[in-house]
């Protein structure tokens, strides 16, 4: 089970609402549309209905172990006998595409409004909604910022945001784990980031499930603290390597910890050498340029 | 959980061949998953169980082909089996490497009664 969240059960509560809604917008069928059963029983009397074989009594799985020929062109678009076994339908379909196809609509949209969309992903408590709020503050200005919060429960971090003076709409994925693109399509619709604008996607406090899911996002950006084990980026190495950049944060502790940031940096960099850095501490604003640089040089 | 949510694309791609080939249950589905996917096979096929009641799926059988990781290293070009991303060139000892294989998640096929 998801050890980050606990959650164990399909869940169609997705809402997404503005801090002066009172009236959430209530998902009807988003990505969970299948009339699937729901939960109750099913603790109880679900572990034999299939038997999950493994596949190496498999006549047709190939050569594992070369890196060669993984095209699978040999049985597109037809079926073949496989004799007493029944027949079998060639598939071949990417699990993930609906998720990333939709993914791509949100990034060609992006792209036409040249709206910077980051998707900040973090365990819980590493200060990605502060960094948000210092962020605003201090570039209000100069570069209009709008923000999608994530989050199983509650608007408190769109109230947050909003008291920091930016547009805002929270999703609340009910007992989902991540965000998916639908979710972040239908938040656009109701949020219309202007043009020229930079898009911040707080993602749910997690460095597990969100890493599957690509949001259309220009970069992803993962945040970690120094309050962690440094060993976070091989703990957990999907979430760094699909990230460009890592925040390393809150600084302003290092003396009081045994936090190591150089075995920290040389961890991740294990696991994803194109990761760039920037360390700050949001609290004292220390190292803060170079993230506010950054995003500059990316608009 | 993402896998609930990888589970329930499982079903709707199982529901959208089967409807294209008018059959109305499926007596096994083939998985590609790679070892770098970030997909636990036993919460997958925990949330297939669930996912799939009152589905073409109910009562398939669930095989799961295991894509081994194979990465390239930047720095000596070797091609190595990867055990993890973080896993040093098993040539040179470089951590510089590029998966190239070991990321699938994909439906392969059904076997369906005839």
């Amino acid at each position: 089970m998801c050890d980050t969240c606990g959650c164990t059960q399909p869940d169609d509560a997705v809402t997404i609402r503005k801090p002066s809604d009172e009236n959430a917008e209530h998902a009807h069928d988003h990505h969970h549309a299948h009339d699937h059963v729901h939960a109750h029983d099913h603790a109880h009397d679900h572990h034999h209905a299939h038997d999950h074989s493994h596949p190496h009594d498999h006549g047709h799985s190939h050569d594992h172990g070369h890196s060669h020929d993984h095209g699978h062109s040999h049985d597109h678009g037809h079926s073949h006998d496989h004799g007493h076994e029944g027949r079998s339908i060639a598939v071949e379909t990417d699990i993930l595409r609906k998720n990333n196809l939709m993914a791509e609509r949100n990034r060609g949209y992006f792209e036409a409004k040249n709206i910077l969309a980051l998707n900040l992903v973090s365990s819980p408590g590493s200060g990605k909604t502060t960094l948000l709020e210092r962020t605003i503050c201090e570039l209000r200005e100069r570069i209009p910022i709008a923000v999608i919060e994530g989050d199983q429960q509650t608007m408190n971090d769109a109230n947050r945001i909003r008291e920091a003076g930016a547009p805002v709409v929270q999703v609340n994925t009910g007992n989902g784990c991540h965000l998916d693109s639908e979710m972040v399509n239908r938040a656009v619709r109701e949020l219309q980031p202007a043009e020229n604008s930079v898009l911040m996607i707080e993602n749910v406090g997690n460095l597990v499930c969100p890493s599957l899911f690509d949001l259309g996002e220009s970069q992803r950006v993962v945040i970690m603290s120094v309050t962690e084990g440094e060993d976070k980026p091989i703990k957990y190495p999907n979430m760094f390597r699909t990230s460009q950049v890592c925040i390393i944060n809150k600084t302003d502790l290092l003396p009081h910890l045994d936090f190591d940031l150089e075995k920290a940096k040389e961890y991740a960099l294990q696991v994803n050498h194109h990761l760039r850095f920037i360390e700050l501490s949001v609290k004292t604003g220390e190292g803060f340029d170079a993230w506010t640089s950054w995003l500059t040089e990316q608009r | 959980m993402h896998e609930l949510s990888i589970a329930e694309q499982i079903v709707d791609i199982a529901r959208e061949y089967s409807e294209r080939e008018n059959v109305t249950s499926v007596r096994e589905i083939e998985l590609e998953i790679g070892t770098l996917s970030g997909i636990e096979i036993d919460a997958l096929t925990f949330a297939l169980d669930v996912v799939t009641k009152q589905t073409v799926l109910e009562g398939a059988t669930v095989t799961i082909i295991d894509v081994p990781a194979m990465a390239r290293c930047e720095a000596c070009g070797a091609e190595f089996l990867l055990e993890d991303y973080f896993a040093p060139c098993t040539e040179c000892g470089e951590f510089r490497n590029t998966p190239i294989r070991g990321q699938e998640l994909r439906v392969k096929s059904l076997i369906v009664n005839e």
